[in-house]
């Protein structure tokens, strides 16, 4: 068992669902409570890695944060090294990848909330930031649990995005995924079975301590949660 | 005194109603559909699109305006001392009565917060019902826990959208009493949408008579609604 590879992935999807977490509440908060018709456009750039295979997300992005970019040129001045090809940078991109996945639920959480009790809330006093903490995020809970295992998850079976971002670097960029796709390049099925065995314990293990911890009774939740905003 | 020029469409139900109501407790009368809902709703500011260009809207309270589209003002219905209680108590699930009640009280010092609380649930007979969550309320109990928290900031407008509708006729007559007395003590402007007359003739108000968007009549209970008082009578003597 390579533990590095294991350590490594559960560290990325870790601190890519963190993140994730941090830009999708107020992102779900502004997506249904905005009234601005840059809202579209916003929401349609948040679903976009959905249809976006994850080999041109890749792409893009290894362009962007390589040297021949003023960002790239402005982030590695900032850092002291390239985000392409590191641990920082598979970070970046694994955030881009699962967005949808962490804004989708939260923000069909945030819809479904009855909105006589928002409009209480503004009469009240309560301002987006106050009504985002105090009402959507305790009664979208579950929302917010799904689209955290999801962007867990997400991140941990990601291939396209790591491969082309991060390149196969032990240590730094070498999460399960690729290391499964070495160890089927150079036939051994025996090490291939096991990190693939591992990969869906992963997945499964994430699932089960969410339902069991009743967070979300309804095994069709999650599914359903990715549905988008309510109408 | 509040002042008002609305005119606002939801579908193709058009609203548009210019008047003023000088009297402190006011009862807009009229039937479903006739934009009483609708009505108090932009007046609480809730609607910021139904008021805005094309149509027009014009809020003014006590000669502070509220809503002026022609000026590009429009005060957050959390900025307008303004409290609005409808027919369903929309009570925040997660919190308990109290919390709910304290919930309008950002404001005040944390330490009078429960004080607050404790006398508008005193005053809605409401007291034992501190600790408990809103699902295990009765509609009656949800309610005047509803109204305890719009009450509590101490607004000077209060809106009111039928909220004593879904309870039994005692009940919801000791209730409008309570508060009668009360909004009168602490000289809250308030206007009663209902489409029971009795409510209008219990509080002697002035009555604006609404229908399909517009006001039709606007004056003493008596001369206002004079075929509904005797359309009353007739069912009392039944």
């Amino acid at each position: 068992m390579d533990w590095q590879a294991l350590t490594l992935t559960l560290r990325l999807a870790s601190i890519t669902t963190a993140v994730l977490l941090l830009i999708a509440v107020p992102l779900g908060a502004l997506l249904v409570l905005g009234r601005s018709r840059w809202l579209a456009l916003l929401q349609s750039l948040t679903a976009l890695p959905l249809v976006l295979p994850p080999t041109v997300l890749g792409f893009f992005l290894l362009v962007l944060l390589g040297p021949r970019t003023a960002v790239g040129r402005g982030i590695t001045a900032l850092l002291g090294h390239p985000l392409a090809f590191s641990f920082s940078g598979l970070v970046v991109g694994s955030v881009l990848y699962s967005l949808p996945f962490a804004v989708q639920p939260i923000a069909a959480g945030f819809a479904a909330i009855d909105p006589p009790l928002l409009d209480a809330a503004r009469l009240l006093g309560a301002g987006p930031g106050r009504l985002t903490v105090t009402l959507l995020m305790p009664l979208a809970r579950r929302s917010i649990v799904a689209a955290a295992v999801l962007s867990f998850l997400h991140t941990v079976g990601e291939f396209g995005v790591v491969l082309m971002l991060g390149g196969d670097i032990p240590g730094a960029t070498r999460t399960l995924s690729i290391l499964l796709y070495n160890q089927v390049e150079i036939f051994d099925y025996s090490a291939a079975s096991r990190t693939a065995g591992l990969l869906l314990g992963l997945s499964l293990a994430a699932l089960a301590v969410i339902y069991a911890a009743g967070q979300a009774r309804d095994p069709g939740q999650v599914l359903r949660a990715r549905g988008g905003r309510r109408a | 005194m509040l002042e008002f020029a609305l005119d606002a469409r939801r579908g193709t139900f058009h609203l548009r109603i210019e008047t003023h109501f000088a009297s402190d407790w006011t009862v807009i009368f009229g039937p479903s559909g006739s934009g009483k809902s609708t009505l108090l709703r932009l007046l609480a500011g809730l609607d910021r699109e139904a008021a805005s260009p094309p149509g027009k809207g014009r809020v003014v309270f006590k000669g502070q305006a509220l809503t002026d589209t022609a000026e590009g003002r429009w005060l957050r219905p959390g900025h307008r001392d303004t409290a609005l209680v409808t027919q369903q108590p929309s009570l925040f699930p997660h919190l308990t009565v109290a919390e709910n009640v304290a919930y309008g009280l950002s404001q005040l010092e944390r330490s009078r917060r429960g004080s607050r609380v404790d006398e508008m649930l005193e005053l809605l007979d409401a007291r034992d019902l501190v600790r408990r969550h809103p699902r295990g309320l009765s509609g009656g109990e949800a309610q005047r826990v509803a109204l305890a928290r719009a009450l509590a900031p101490g607004p000077r407008l209060l809106l009111l959208d039928e909220p004593l509708s879904a309870l039994d006729g005692a009940t919801s007559d000791a209730l409008l009493d309570r508060l009668l007395k009360w909004v009168r003590a602490q000289g809250v402007h308030t206007v009663l949408a209902t489409h029971d007359a009795a409510d209008a003739f219990a509080t002697g108000a002035e009555v604006a008579l609404l229908s399909e968007g517009r006001l039709v009549a606007l004056g003493p209970v008596d001369e206002v609604l004079s075929q509904e008082r005797s359309r009353l009578m007739k069912r009392l003597a039944e």
